[in-house]
């Protein structure tokens, strides 16, 4: 579905994310790990078009996007929860909610099926989206980025500032978007919650990925854990 | 002392003013708010504007004012929103609407615009006619109808522009790119077409109050500084980029200025709107609206 062929991202003559290699399959978690400024989130940017000097090849269904301006990546099949949310804080959950719809002009019925994922933030629809408690953005965040349709799903630390309880329910409900043949690149920082819904994990380090593996080598082996990351599950 | 009737003709000069002052400061605070430029040409907009109406007034078609005026109210912001457009282009794309560049850059072409119109039109200022004559009577005194039908236009005029804001797709992308232009951008929002939209809409509204105020002050190659200097003064207080707030501002300012005007004198009425920025700078420096959603 995605495949990212050496890619590199830069913001001027800084290598923040260095020939880095991967795909990600339709219906597949690909989760991704590393320290702080290792370039998990650039790496995303850089898929997202939104990194000034990007190279290399970045194919989605065999169409190239390496070239093509930010706004267009969307369109193509790519939606982005990123980090820290980064909700239109003034428009209402309704308004969020429609900037998702408009990128591939689907109808309402699309934004009613993806709030049955998130059934509570029907009560929200006409509040304005910086006054919802941190869950409830961040199911605004996702809501909004499935509402455009895609076919490819960048998270960035969903997890992030959250109970585990609402962790949880949000990561369960992206679990079931791989029954709709999404293919999701998740960024988490919590190894417990990637080892559990991911089918891969890749490590990352200096902005090049140092290892690959499935969730469950990782989980029964955690030595490359301990290694990239520095934390034990 | 001061008497009803003549404090009334204040209120009223007033709110014209503020009707006008709230247009011209509505397209600064939008092109601030979305692009964060600080547009230093914004008066040369509506100088541009009032120059066009002259340009179109009956002499030069030689038909009535009123149709002068209405070709000028359909035309003005057209050619200004195409040199807006051009502007855009040329200079502020290619700059990467950099904050401290653009003020440079928009000050050459607060520059270029004012030579442009001093070789083209001349140094004089010329009056122009009203389109429509009548006068409303008032306890005490008669006032101009068409002042009141400026007003009107005016409050018109904004009325959809909000509606542009909060109801169509170009004006939920213009929000959505104010509060963050990256992630719009990641939900297929074009930012530089939206900023080059947002810079054009700023200047056909300026072009617009110039082509509305003309008839009143007549037209004159360096009438921009004023309503330049206004619009700031709006903006400042009514929180940068706050649309709301920029509302509130140039009612309380245009119609402050305006009563103070009558009633004592225009250049106190500036003295006071600079230390009430003073003031709103060291006391709130968000602006009096702060907070509020635009």
């Amino acid at each position: 579905m995605l495949e990212l062929r050496k890619i590199t991202g830069a913001y001027g003559p800084v290598k923040a994310v260095d020939e880095v290699s991967l795909s990600v399959a339709a219906g597949e978690i690909l989760g991704l790990m590393g320290r702080n400024g290792a370039g998990k989130t650039t790496l995303l940017k850089t898929i997202m078009g939104l990194v000034p000097k990007r190279t290399g090849s970045l194919l989605l269904e065999g169409e190239e996007l390496i070239g093509l301006p930010a706004h267009a990546i969307p369109r193509r099949g790519i939606a982005y929860v990123p980090q820290g949310r980064r909700l239109f804080s003034e428009l209402t959950v309704a308004e969020n909610l429609r900037m998702g719809l408009l990128v591939k002009d689907a109808p309402q019925a699309e934004a009613e099926r993806v709030l049955d994922l998130f059934p509570i933030l029907r009560e929200r629809l006409s509040q304005a989206a910086g006054t919802l408690s941190g869950g409830e953005q961040q199911m605004v965040a996702v809501a909004r980025a499935l509402c455009a349709q895609p076919k490819v799903l960048l998270l960035d630390e969903p997890s992030e500032g959250l109970i585990p309880a609402v962790t949880h329910r949000i990561l369960d409900t992206v679990a079931a978007l791989r029954e709709r043949g999404v293919a999701i690149l998740l960024v988490e920082q919590q190894v417990k919650s990637a080892l559990r819904i991911c089918d891969r994990i890749a490590l990352i380090e200096n902005g090049t990925i140092q290892h690959e593996a499935p969730a469950r080598d990782l989980a029964a082996d955690p030595v490359p854990l301990e290694r990239y990351i520095g934390v034990h599950r | 002392m001061i008497t009803g009737p003549a404090l009334l003709l204040a209120l009223l000069e007033g709110s014209v003013g503020a009707a006008v002052l709230a247009l011209t400061a509505l397209g600064l605070s939008l092109v601030f708010g979305v692009m964060r430029v600080i547009n230093i040409a914004h008066g040369e907009f509506v100088m541009l504007g009032a120059v066009v109406a002259w340009w179109c007034s009956a002499d030069l078609l030689g038909a009535h004012p009123l149709l002068g005026f209405l070709v000028a109210l359909a035309v003005a912001p057209l050619i200004v929103g195409a040199i807006a457009l051009a502007a855009d282009w040329l200079v502020l794309r290619r700059i990467s609407y950099d904050p401290e560049r653009t003020i440079v850059a928009t000050m050459g072409l607060l520059y270029i615009i004012q030579q442009g119109v001093l070789m083209s039109y001349g140094p004089d200022a010329r009056p122009l006619d009203p389109p429509i004559y009548f006068r409303v009577q008032f306890p005490g005194f008669g006032y101009s109808g068409y002042k009141l039908i400026v007003a009107g236009l005016a409050l018109l005029l904004l009325a959809a522009t909000w509606l542009l804001l909060a109801r169509t797709r170009i004006g939920l992308y213009m929000r959505a790119t104010r509060l963050d232009s990256e992630t719009a951008q990641a939900f297929g929002v074009p930012v530089k077409r939206v900023y080059a939209i947002v810079f054009a809409l700023g200047a056909m509204l300026a072009a617009l109050s110039g082509v509305l105020i003309a008839p009143i002050r007549g037209a004159h190659y360096l009438m921009g500084a004023d309503p330049l200097l206004l619009s700031f003064i709006v903006v400042i207080v009514g929180g940068l980029g706050n649309l709301r707030g920029t509302l509130l501002a140039a009612a309380c300012i245009g119609i402050g200025e305006g009563m103070i005007s009558v009633l004592f004198s225009p250049t106190l009425s500036k003295i006071i709107a600079t230390l009430l920025v003073a003031a709103v700078l060291v006391v709130r420096p968000g602006g009096l609206a702060r907070g509020a959603t635009p």
